[in-house]
């Protein structure tokens, strides 16, 4: 008696949670055709411009925050506690209050309407800098003095040694900052003013709230927008649940 | 090594994160600090100081303190409903044994979704004010009237489709939080809690399961909390529209947009004085909250 409520509360549950996927299918299965050559909407550019951004900013964030993440858990430098003091200490400012200063700092570099002022300043993320480090300060020393011992220097042991043995992890932040970058809507709104730097979400935004908005046109678009996510989603889940269960930090 | 050579060796590692986050956190707030004593209307330039006036401007603003009230309410609904929710998903997924992978990846999947596309399914489809609305259609069934969902203020309506399009959005996340919990808790424990004659269901849940979900459970909260704060992406794309944003429900970022950069006004030296007085209200709520947590251990 007890499974057969189980199984329907599961079972309900789940239908309710694939009824927006299924309504988006709907509304928007007429016009898929047109998404791609609709001229009033740049939005074949925008889903370029969010390529661009959210493999930069993967493979930027990654490189860089492993990159501090084990420095700060494997350099015996003398000053390295008071870095990460200052490293984590902005975890604890939320983005909600850096978002008009750094707008700020973007247009006085000039990046306003840029790629640039998109990808770059969403590169230096301590949440991951963080992550990288608990992972890090755990990594096998055993296997990192046996390739001291076979001569490698410090970066040598970081490229040959601790990259190769740490595509689990690696990965895992990939994906979910893969995901964050590409759904991210408020930096672009703020940065791209320009139509032509607009991303899949500032370019699907703008048609919702348009004076008429085409209802098929705009499910239709945000059915295409998924696409990547559902690709990554799929040939990466695994690392994916891993990745949020062992971290827990990052999402909004 | 020498002292000298380790230094550089760190600073080769590090240097580069080091000064990404110079840039673009440590400046951006002194510079915001700064500014929130000048006059910077239209330009990120100070131009005229101003002492505490924008401090003042933000402190008696109807709006702002408005917002900070939307916040309020937005954080009393989603947080308690989406710990009892997700909870109760992670116990369910984790007590059936066919099919497990599958409902856990169905729940996570809306995670991967942004919050402008779900913004679209709610508001144009899901609780479109239309008869043909999908809760209208569910509404009609049970003999309901159909409601104009998110243009109402009066009964305010617009808060079941802010909270229902966060919860699907978030819910899965928060349960594989739960979920990694549940099977680091040993399995003797409830072997052993069996042996002394505890009662399955809630005498083990309430001394076994419960402690051993202490972690996951302030982890939950307080993401939930900094993520509530944060709200912005499906406020605007659902209440906003060609018109702008209705003068109900701005939650605090907001508020900062509209005030800083939207279409209201570009007073950036207003707007630096209004992140100033979030992030000290944040930092009071904070403190407040880890004393009360200690307290209650």
């Amino acid at each position: 008696m007890r499974s057969v409520a189980r199984w329907t509360a599961v079972a309900v549950t789940a239908v309710l949670f694939l009824l927006p996927f299924a309504v988006l299918l709907r509304e928007g299965w007429s016009a898929l055709g047109q998404v791609f050559d609709d001229r009033d909407v740049p939005f074949v550019l925008s889903l370029l411009n969010s390529t661009v951004v959210a493999v930069a900013q993967t493979v930027g964030q990654v490189v860089l925050c492993s990159l501090a993440g084990y420095g700060l858990a494997r350099i015996p430098y003398r000053h390295a506690p008071k870095v990460l003091y200052a490293v984590v200490a902005t975890l604890l400012v939320p983005a909600a209050v850096t978002f008009v200063p750094a707008f700020v700092v973007v247009s006085s570099l000039g990046w306003l309407s840029d790629l640039r002022g998109l990808v770059v300043p969403g590169l230096f993320s301590a949440v991951n800098v963080f992550l990288f480090r608990q992972y890090f300060l755990d990594f096998p020393v055993p296997l990192e003095e046996a390739g001291r011992l076979d001569g490698l220097s410090r970066w040598g042991v970081y490229w040959r040694v601790v990259v190769p043995n740490s595509t689990g992890p690696l990965a895992a932040i990939a994906v979910i900052d893969f995901i964050g970058s590409w759904n991210q809507f408020l930096w672009p709104l703020v940065i791209a003013q320009d139509s032509s730097t607009w991303t899949v979400q500032v370019a699907l935004s703008s048609l919702l709230t348009a004076q008429n908005p085409r209802i098929p046109l705009l499910f239709a678009a945000a059915a295409v927008s998924l696409l990547p996510i559902v690709l990554v989603f799929v040939v990466l889940q695994r690392y994916l649940v891993r990745g949020v269960a062992e971290t827990g930090l990052s999402g909004r | 090594m020498t002292r000298r050579r380790t230094a550089l060796t760190f600073w080769l590692f590090v240097g580069p994160f080091a000064l990404g986050l110079l840039a673009f956190t440590y400046v951006p707030i002194v510079w915001s600090a700064y500014l929130s004593f000048f006059d910077a209307r239209d330009t990120v330039t100070p131009t005229e100081f101003v002492g505490v006036a924008n401090y003042l401007d933000v402190l008696t603003d109807r709006a702002f303190l408005d917002s900070i009230g939307t916040f309020t309410v937005f954080a009393a609904f989603i947080i308690p409903t989406t710990v009892a929710l997700s909870l109760t998903l992670a116990l369910l997924v984790n007590q059936i044994r066919v099919a497990r992978a599958f409902f856990r990846s169905v729940y996570f999947l809306p995670f991967a979704c942004s919050y402008v596309v779900a913004s679209l399914v709610w508001k144009m489809s899901l609780f479109s004010g239309v008869d043909s609305g999908v809760a209208n259609t569910v509404l009609g069934w049970f003999g309901g009237e159909s409601q104009a969902w998110i243009g109402t203020v009066d009964p305010p309506l617009y808060w079941v489709v802010l909270i229902t399009a966060r919860l699907w959005l978030q819910l899965g996340f928060y349960m594989i939080l739960f979920l990694a919990a549940l099977q680091r808790i040993p399995e003797h424990l409830y072997e052993a809690a069996w042996i002394d004659g505890a009662a399955p269901g809630w005498q083990t849940f309430r001394h076994i399961t419960l402690p051993g979900l202490r972690g996951a459970l302030i982890a939950v909260l307080t993401l939930n909390l900094i993520n509530a704060y944060q709200a912005f992406d499906e406020f605007y794309n659902i209440l906003g529209d060609s018109r702008g944003y209705p003068p109900f429900a701005r939650p605090p970022l907001v508020y900062l947009y509209y005030t800083s950069l939207g279409s209201g006004g570009q007073d950036l030296g207003r707007g630096s004085a209004g992140a100033i007085v979030l992030a000290l209200v944040i930092a009071l709520a904070t403190l407040l909250s880890g004393r009360l947590l200690r307290r209650a251990n």
